[in-house]
């Protein structure tokens, strides 16, 4: 038996279709369906409510939640940028053999063997009233009150997001850095160009992959996040998604489904922006 | 929290509550029968042999689902308990979702209005629980031991401990045959305080906002337990006042979170904190000098040895309670051991076991026996303690001399200025907290 091309491609499709459509499309048509129901006391009726998005797209609340939120994603992206961008050109094109390399770039993985909660835990006796910093701070003579500011603030959020997403900015820019042949380097140096030359007209074009996939990387983490807004801010920074978790255990379905559709169409802007710098399929099969 | 929950709500909207599977239904049927038969012939082998195969799920709150707890359990009954502990979000979730995955819960005052008319939980009738006569008025008539009516601001116990008729449809706030269900332990909550670095008693819940202390206070992060010691503080200031303060208007809403952003944006808060180890860390590392705090939290901190004051206030202390119920879908044997269970937890033991974590139980009666004079007289009569108190698990909380802050039982549990909430506006209430956590 003999089945024509079209239907061979259709069956090879048929799992991925079926699975994409039960896990993520019809559970998808729920959310966007119980946004528009009016609730109450965890129950939610089938009687149309249009509050849910009148108070997504008309409130100030939604402004303030969006602007922190992305006020976040900047920050946290222009210092892990520069950062990731920084370690990873020292790795690749400082660093002689491979081996040190390797170990090096795993030493950047150590923070990471303990868990999220322990780490964030671990914060408070660092940049606590009582911390160390504070205590080094004092003994120094640099201030005579201890500086509150660096635990559960903004400052603090910050400070624990770029200890975290640095590392995949270096991961995702030293692996494209890596692939970039020494000898278009060595012409640019033979031409007479500059280190700053070269990074600016040779690494930097041919690294942009790289710097794309990590940034996807850091700001679907950073717009994804609630624990460590949560943990480091002592709950005293709302969110896009902080929102959205304060509802769902409030049992308020409709305006956290409402809020996650909002929040979902933004983040599928964002990424089809940032893949407009990058080939992804290229990447993966170079 | 998984992203298939807003499914999960919009399935058990009224009438599609899911009916139990046939398979089941037969299997309880034929459970059922057995019991009829046992009772008939109300041979005690006949019983043993019966039940040795059933189990009992139990989920609940972290200080009722202790693993000794269960242990002891399977050594007096003759049947299985299985504990599982929940947090709050999750155990409503499942209990609304599968309820049929459940046989007892206990869940804390505020989550009672989440289940009332949806026909998952079983009434218990009166006769079939032993203590009801020795259980404290708080519950059984709505009055301190004195008579006199305490305050209903708020979750009161009187308010879901009742349902009208064996239906179970609505609560009676006056004594009726059926019980919403076990009433297990209670406390009276109030300021920790960090006496060590404040220079002055701290007596009023008013001291929660004063400027002496901006920027080293703490609250509980949630509209159950923060917004209530937040109404208790404001009303203490004079920023705002209340007909029921744990049942707020719209508009007492708003003076209420637009007085507290006030003080947001003045840097008067230090954190809000959601679970017991935040709160221990807060007042532990001197991050905060006062917070909203449970009582195990207190005690947590002096066993680090760091001073840490609980004494009511003026204005009273903020009082909840925590419940047991069956799940409705009982029957037959299984429904027989889930209420011999309940009568079992409140016999004594248990309650003795939770009331070293320093909370009280229902039945103080059966308590008593079960600990000694040096115990029970530390956490319920306030005297001095005249040995080391330990904790359930061996561990020295207090040394002789220690009194308990506030004193004894009804020194404590019979001046209650608010329970914690689930307000009628809770939905109102929830979308302006977020305006507050923004500001």
């Amino acid at each position: 038996m003999k089945l024509n091309p079209k239907a061979v491609s259709l069956l090879q499709v048929a799992p991925m279709g079926i699975i994409f459509t039960a896990m993520v499309l019809v559970p998808l048509l729920i959310i966007i369906v119980v946004s528009f129901l009016d609730y109450d006391f965890a129950r939610v009726f089938p009687e149309i409510y249009l509050g849910s998005w009148q108070d997504v797209l008309t409130s100030q609340l939604t402004l303030d939640l969006y602007e922190t939120t992305f006020k976040f994603v900047a920050i946290v992206w222009v210092i892990t940028f520069s950062l990731g961008f920084s370690i990873a050109y020292f790795l690749v094109f400082h660093v002689r053999t491979l081996q040190i390399r390797l170990m090096l770039l795993a030493a950047i993985a150590i923070p990471f063997w303990t868990s999220g909660p322990i780490r964030a835990v671990a914060w408070v006796p660092l940049l606590g009233r009582e911390g160390l910093v504070n205590q080094a701070l004092l003994g120094l003579g640099i201030v005579d009150q201890p500086v509150a500011w660096l635990m559960y603030s903004e400052f603090a959020i910050l400070v624990a997001y770029i200890h975290l997403l640095t590392m995949p900015m270096v991961i995702t820019i030293s692996n494209s850095m890596m692939k970039i042949p020494g000898s278009i380097i060595q012409a640019a140096q033979d031409a007479g160009a500059s280190e700053f030359q070269i990074i600016r007209e040779i690494i930097l074009p041919l690294a942009r992959p790289g710097i794309a996939i990590g940034t996807i990387f850091v700001v679907t983490a950073v717009m994804g996040d609630f624990f460590i807004v949560k943990t480091m801010s002592g709950g005293q920074v709302n969110t896009a998604t902080m929102a959205i978790v304060t509802e769902l255990n409030a049992f308020q379905y409709p305006p956290a489904a409402a809020k996650s559709v909002l929040m979902l169409a933004i983040v599928l802007g964002l990424v089809a922006l940032l893949l407009r710098f990058a080939d992804i399929r290229k990447e993966l099969t170079k | 929290m998984t992203p298939k929950t807003p499914k999960d709500a919009s399935t058990t909207a009224p009438g599609t509550t899911p009916a139990p599977t046939g398979l089941s239904r037969r299997a309880l049927l034929k459970t059922g029968a057995a019991a009829g038969a046992a009772s008939l012939f109300p041979a005690p082998m006949l019983w043993a042999q019966n039940i040795k195969d059933v189990k009992i799920v139990h989920a609940g709150q972290s200080y009722s689902t202790i693993p000794n707890i269960a242990e002891q359990a399977n050594k007096d009954l003759g049947f299985t308990v299985e504990m599982q502990t929940l947090d709050q979000t999750t155990q409503t979730n499942r209990m609304l979702t599968q309820p049929d995955t459940l046989d007892v819960v206990d869940v804390p005052n505020t989550s009672m209005k989440y289940f009332l008319g949806r026909d998952i939980l079983m009434p218990l009738a009166v006769k079939d629980y032993k203590w009801w006569d020795k259980t404290v008025p708080l519950f059984t008539q709505g009055t301190y031991p004195n008579g006199e009516a305490y305050s209903m601001q708020g979750y009161a116990p009187i308010k879901a401990q009742y349902y009208t008729s064996e239906k179970a449809k609505e609560y009676s706030l006056t004594p009726t045959e059926w019980l919403v269900g076990v009433p297990l332990y209670y406390n009276a909550d109030t300021i920790g305080i960090r006496p060590d670095l404040i220079d002055r008693p701290i007596e009023s819940w008013a001291d929660l906002l004063s400027s002496d202390f901006n920027g080293k206070v703490a609250l509980q992060d949630g509209v159950a337990v923060g917004v209530p010691d937040a109404a208790m503080a404001l009303e203490a200031m004079g920023d705002v006042t209340y007909v029921d303060k744990g049942n707020m208007t719209k508009e007492e809403i708003d003076a209420t979170i637009d007085k507290l952003i006030a003080y947001k944006k003045d840097g008067h808060f230090r954190s809000f904190w959601t679970t017991f180890e935040q709160s221990v860390q807060l007042m532990a590392s001197g991050e905060v000098v006062l917070e909203s705090m449970w009582a195990p939290a207190v005690t947590e901190v002096r066993t680090r040895g760091i001073e840490c004051k609980y004494n009511g206030m003026k204005e009273g202390y903020r009082g909840w309670y925590i419940m047991m119920m069956g799940m409705s879908h009982l029957d037959g044997l299984q429904r027989d051991c889930a209420i011999e269970y309940m009568n079992w937890y409140n016999s004594g033991w248990v309650g003795a076991f939770i009331s070293r974590q320093g909370f009280y139980n229902s039945v103080p009666e059966n308590v008593q026996p079960m600990m000694t004079e040096n115990e029970y007289g530390y956490w319920y009569e306030g005297k001095a303690a005249t040995d080391d108190i330990l904790n359930p698990f061996g561990k020295v909380m207090e040394t002789a001399g220690a009194v308990r802050d506030g004193g004894a039982l009804w020194d404590r549990m019979g001046n209650i200025g608010i329970w914690n909430s689930l307000m009628d506006e809770d939905r109102y209430l929830v979308r302006r907290w977020q305006d507050f956590i923004a500001a």
